[in-house]
């Protein structure tokens, strides 16, 4: 193991990840926490606009807190599901190829539900 | 990714049917059901985004279909399942902390994590029912 002959690129090659193999349990927790805060947020949102009109519903959406609200929380949300989706394709999934794609799709999938979400946000209180 | 060569067959270990079934054990899959019906469930948050952002008319189906008793069943396993993953994520923070291991501790949090997210979840539509009328 320690022969002069190993160059260091060498003697790292084979001992693991270069610390990036707790980035995926961070980034869950860190989501999570966001997503506790924000579906509180949300909830109350939801509650305040329940059976009432159109107008009254597009007039809450537009209010600037209530869009930055939603928009941090599609981000949180979307960010977290992907990275939970991934591990439950990779438990279950075992031949190779359906598991690449389920992985791709599940970022297809995600980015779809965040960005159209995040688009009608800015449209209701943007465009209006 | 998780993935290794091509290995010998070995022979591997029963998996849960063998198993009695622990609340806890309960507890860890159905916040992985929880996640995955939440997952999907997106679908319906961004709809009603969507339709706001389009048309009343847009607007006035959606709020057809979700006040419909099939969109309220929907709405109400989908209010039940956020608020179960979100008191299990609070469950695994604890563990995080490394508290909540021991053998009486853990029953007693699955057991809290089951009951908040049924009384939450009656509170939660209480209000909105309260509010709507």
């Amino acid at each position: 193991m320690h022969s002069p002959m190993r160059t260091p690129l060498g003697r790292v090659r084979g001992l693991g990840s270069a610390r990036s193999g707790t980035h995926h349990f961070f980034l869950q927790r860190l989501t999570a926490l966001g997503n506790l805060i924000l579906t509180v947020a949300f909830l109350i949102i939801v509650m305040s606009v329940l059976g009432e009109s159109y107008s009254t519903v597009h007039t809450t959406l537009a209010n600037p807190v209530v869009a930055v609200i939603m928009l941090l929380a599609l981000l949180s949300v979307t960010v977290h599901m992907r990275l939970g989706m991934q591990v439950v394709i990779e438990d279950y999934i075992h031949t190779e190829g359906m598991k690449v794609a389920l992985v791709i799709g599940n970022t297809f999938f995600t980015t779809v539900i965040g960005l159209a979400g995040a688009f009608a946000v800015l449209k209701i209180s943007l465009g209006g | 990714m998780a993935d290794s060569p091509p290995r010998i067959m070995r022979p591997t270990s029963p998996h849960l049917q063998i198993y009695r079934p622990l609340i806890t054990m309960m507890m860890s899959i159905v916040h992985r059901i929880t996640g995955c019906a939440l997952y999907f469930g997106t679908a319906i948050l961004v709809w009603w985004l969507l339709a706001a952002a389009a048309s009343p008319s847009a607007y006035a189906t959606f709020s057809t279909v979700a006040g419909s008793w099939i969109g309220r069943l929907i709405l109400l396993g989908y209010t039940w399942a956020l608020l179960h993953h979100a008191l299990g994520g609070m469950r695994h923070f604890i563990w995080d902390m490394l508290h909540g291991f021991g053998p009486k501790e853990r029953v007693l949090l699955a057991k809290l994590t089951l009951g908040g997210s049924i009384t939450l979840t009656i509170v939660v539509w209480a209000i909105g029912l309260a509010i709507k009328s």
